[in-house]
């Protein structure tokens, strides 16, 4: 074996290491000749042997051919030939007998592979959507290389997996945002076409296609009503409904304070937001993605400094690695990537931070921060028998309230966002039932009489990945660290938008701009220049 | 390369015991279940990755015939008219279909039909038989212009899930009837949306697998549709007995 290592010492090393290989007959003789110390002396008897077979590879194909030829096409010439020789080496003598093996060969099946094209950070909703879409865009199979980290495989903690209410609708005060949730509709009706796995049963989202129903009060009604001008434009079909048409279609509301209401009559519901993921991640592995369960703790980045438009300096950085640190143990790999997307929805700003992004004097655009932060929401589950239909809609109510239905057994699953002053503390994800008595129930009781009597059957708090500056998603690159793209920061309504935005994410790492649906007004120039995109109702 | 194909396409037909339906490769072997309907297929492309990417193929291809076959005729409406539209796209997927005042035309086992209602361009259609016919989500497209329709039956089609039952409420001003029994794709989700129907006279939502309780799905569908003769499972389905209607058993000595 030793005999076959040296063999192969000369013809895939250095052009020189080889070459002055070649003259020595004598094996101690090599090691004067040579600059590079720790070259191999174990060449004993089967130095002649090696010797020989170089001399006649030398004879068939030229002097200094091969060994230019493999080098070249290998790129070994930038390797430090030495330290890889010794580590061989090591690992060559732990195999012989004798040696103990375990402590130097060990399983790395766990670690995240040294090297990868793209890096998303986050394996949730979006990391799956992205990863879907460059796989799905790439103009050669396996192009590129993708690896998706998560810290949480079992998605204990994630916003958009099992904690989600899932509702999906189009009412929103922004064209885009209206053809984000309309593209979603699309691709969950066909949702088997797209995640076809051969041999896999089909993903079955238990969809409720019983529409969505906002409430708005008489200071609401124009804005509403501009609203559902916008969203039939973009091809949803909203209707608006005076108070004695919303008594007659749904007798169990109380119409009182409620001017208008608009009712979404198709592409609006909710459905099974896990079934989603798995199908996603069942497909996006058989794509050939890979995962890697782990935390981001560091990024290595270098700068260069570049004119501006107008001549003032700016910094421009470029991730170049970033160290994945394994669960429960100080055991990290640093992998080294070439685009990374920050797609880690409650946590984005604290990996935003470590990227360095917002650190500089504020009012700059060095010093602008990425405003998304963790903020906790509570979902109440209740069961009313007397409480309405199979033909219930996502009601929201006009103070902000909102629920639906559940099942088939008259239970129902709602929530409310609190006020600013009321933001319970994201530390962790306790429930508060007391949120439910003063704040929930009494708007519920108001709208709905029926719910006057319910009892409350289990609760559960997650994470909404809020967007402090105006609550809408951040997509797209970065300014000044370039390799950076972002999608995240959709506070709530971030699972209904997550098949459009990946779609987009993947357009801009591919292409370089957007193609189908144009998210520039979604970009991160925009919290510099304090350009709000503001959103009427955010459930 | 006709002859490989052909000898892999009896193959096919052979191992699968002659019947293909759209997830025929995805669904056809449970975990562990009987080696006997592995198709020839399904083993080589667990060796091989060029025959797992001829078999996506396959699976995308099936998935677009069915669109094929469901595409709007517009061209066709241009010229003829809704109602005409809507009547030949049903009689070409196979099913039947009656014009206001006239007779039901149906396609012959061979799948031709007469071409004389292409001369209906202004009477309204009253009533489509499209049970077992492969319509879809986008073949809706061409029977929601049919404003006068007043009957619908789509029993034991396989491709009508809750998508198709949210889309129908365009009809909802003349729609009388309907008939969804053996859908093997529609659940009590897609029947939520049915309320929209007001003028639904008669439903019959029998034998559909995929509701999960139908007793108690029967019950709600009756509720929200109040003035609509449901026709459907037999609500008592699924009901434990009471005691006095246990059968008496006297001839055990230990009697319950």
């Amino acid at each position: 074996m030793v005999a076959v290592s040296e063999a192969s010492y000369s013809l895939e090393g250095v052009g020189s290491a080889g070459r002055s290989a070649h003259s020595g007959e004598c094996p101690v003789a090599r090691a004067d000749d040579h600059a590079g110390a720790g070259r191999p002396l174990v060449l004993k008897g089967a130095g002649l042997r090696s010797t020989m077979f170089r001399r006649v590879l030398q004879l068939g194909l030229g002097p200094g051919l091969l060994t230019r030829g493999l080098s070249t096409r290998r790129g070994v010439s930038t390797l430090d030939w030495d330290a890889k020789v010794s580590e061989f080496k090591k690992k060559i003598e732990c195999i012989l007998p004798g040696k103990p093996w375990e402590t130097q060969l060990y399983d790395t099946s766990h670690l995240p592979p040294e090297q990868s094209d793209v890096v998303i950070i986050g394996g949730g909703i979006f990391g799956l959507s992205v990863a879907f879409w460059l796989k799905k865009l790439e103009k050669k199979q396996d192009a590129i290389r993708v690896l998706v980290v998560d810290q949480d495989h079992t998605y204990s903690q994630a916003s958009s997996a099992g904690l989600s209410v899932g509702g999906i609708w189009q009412q929103f005060s922004m064209p885009e945002n209206v053809r984000l949730s309309l593209f979603s509709v699309e691709f969950l009706r066909n949702i088997n076409e797209y995640l076809a796995v051969v041999d896999a049963p089909p993903v079955d989202l238990r969809f409720n296609p019983s529409g969505c129903l906002l409430l708005a009060s008489e200071k609401d009604a124009a804005a509403l009503e501009n609203n559902v001008k916008i969203q039939r434009q973009e091809g949803a079909k909203v209707c608006l409904m005076s108070p004695e048409q919303l008594q007659n279609k749904f007798p169990w509301v109380n119409t009182e304070g409620v001017a208008l209401a608009s009712y979404g009559m198709e592409n609006e519901g909710w459905f099974d937001a896990w079934s989603l993921l798995q199908g996603l991640r069942r497909k996006v592995r058989s794509m050939g993605v890979l995962f890697c369960q782990g935390e981001v703790t560091r990024f290595i980045t270098s700068s260069s400094c570049v004119e501006g438009p107008n001549g003032e300096e700016m910094v421009l950085k470029r991730i170049h690695k970033l160290h994945v640190k394994m669960d429960k143990s100080l055991e990290y790999q640093p992998v080294e990537c070439a685009i990374v997307i920050n797609a880690a929805g409650a946590w984005s700003g604290h990996i935003a931070k470590l990227a360095g992004i917002g650190k500089g004097p504020p009012g700059t655009l060095q010093g602008t921060k990425l405003p998304v932060e963790p903020r906790k929401r509570y979902v109440y589950l209740w069961h009313c028998p007397q409480g309405p239909g199979l033909e219930t809609p996502l009601v929201a109510d006009t103070s902000g309230v909102y629920f639906r239905r559940e099942g088939l057994g008259s239970n129902y699953l709602g929530g409310c966002s609190p006020t600013e002053e009321e933001e319970p503390d994201p530390a962790n994800l306790e429930v508060d039932h007391d949120f439910f008595q003063n704040k929930v129930w009494p708007h519920l009781a108001q709208r709905v009489p029926a719910f006057q009597t319910l009892k409350v059957q289990s609760a559960w708090a997650g994470y909404y990945d809020y967007n402090t500056f105006d609550q809408n998603g951040v997509v797209g690159p970065h300014p000044l660290v370039v390799n950076m793209y972002f999608a995240t920061g959709f506070s709530g309504h971030g699972l209904q938008h997550a098949l459009g935005v990946g779609r987009a994410v993947a357009e801009v790492v591919l292409e370089g701009e957007f193609k189908t649906i144009n998210m520039s007004p979604f970009l991160f120039t925009r919290f510099y220049l304090e350009d709000k995109l503001q959103e009427y109702n955010i459930l | 390369m006709a002859a490989p194909w052909a000898f892999l396409r009896l193959g096919i037909r052979e191992w699968n015991g002659g019947t293909r339906s759209i997830h025929g490769m995805s669904e056809s072997v449970a975990p562990g279940g009987n080696q006997k309907r592995r198709t020839l297929l399904q083993y080589l492309g667990d060796h091989f990755y060029d025959i797992q990417a001829l078999r996506e193929f396959l699976l995308l291809r099936q998935m677009l015939k069915l669109n094929r076959k469901n595409r709007s005729f517009i061209g066709i409406n241009e010229k003829y008219g809704p109602y005409v539209t809507g009547a030949l796209f049903i009689l070409k997927l196979g099913g039947a279909v009656k014009f206001q005042d006239k007779e039901w035309i149906r396609p012959n086992e061979r799948g031709r039909f007469s071409a004389d209602f292409l001369a209906f361009r202004e009477v309204p259609v009253e009533a489509v038989d499209a049970s077992g016919c492969a319509i879809n989500y986008l073949g809706l497209d061409n029977l929601l212009a049919l404003k006068e329709l007043q009957s619908l039956s789509l029993q034991r089609c396989p491709n009508v899930d809750d998508w198709c039952l949210s889309r129908l409420y365009p009809l909802a001003g003349s729609l009388q009837e309907l008939l969804l029994a053996g859908c093997p794709r529609v659940s009590e989700r897609g029947l939520a949306c049915l309320h929209h129907l007001q003028n639904l006279r008669r439903l019959d939502i029998s034998d559909l697998p995929a509701v999960s309780h139908p007793g108690l799905t029967h019950i709600l569908v009756e509720e929200m549709l109040p003035h609509c003769e449901v026709l459907g499972a037999d609500w008592a389905q699924g009901l434990k007995l009471g005691p006095e209607q246990q059968p008496q058993d006297t001839s055990s000595p230990v009697s319950a």
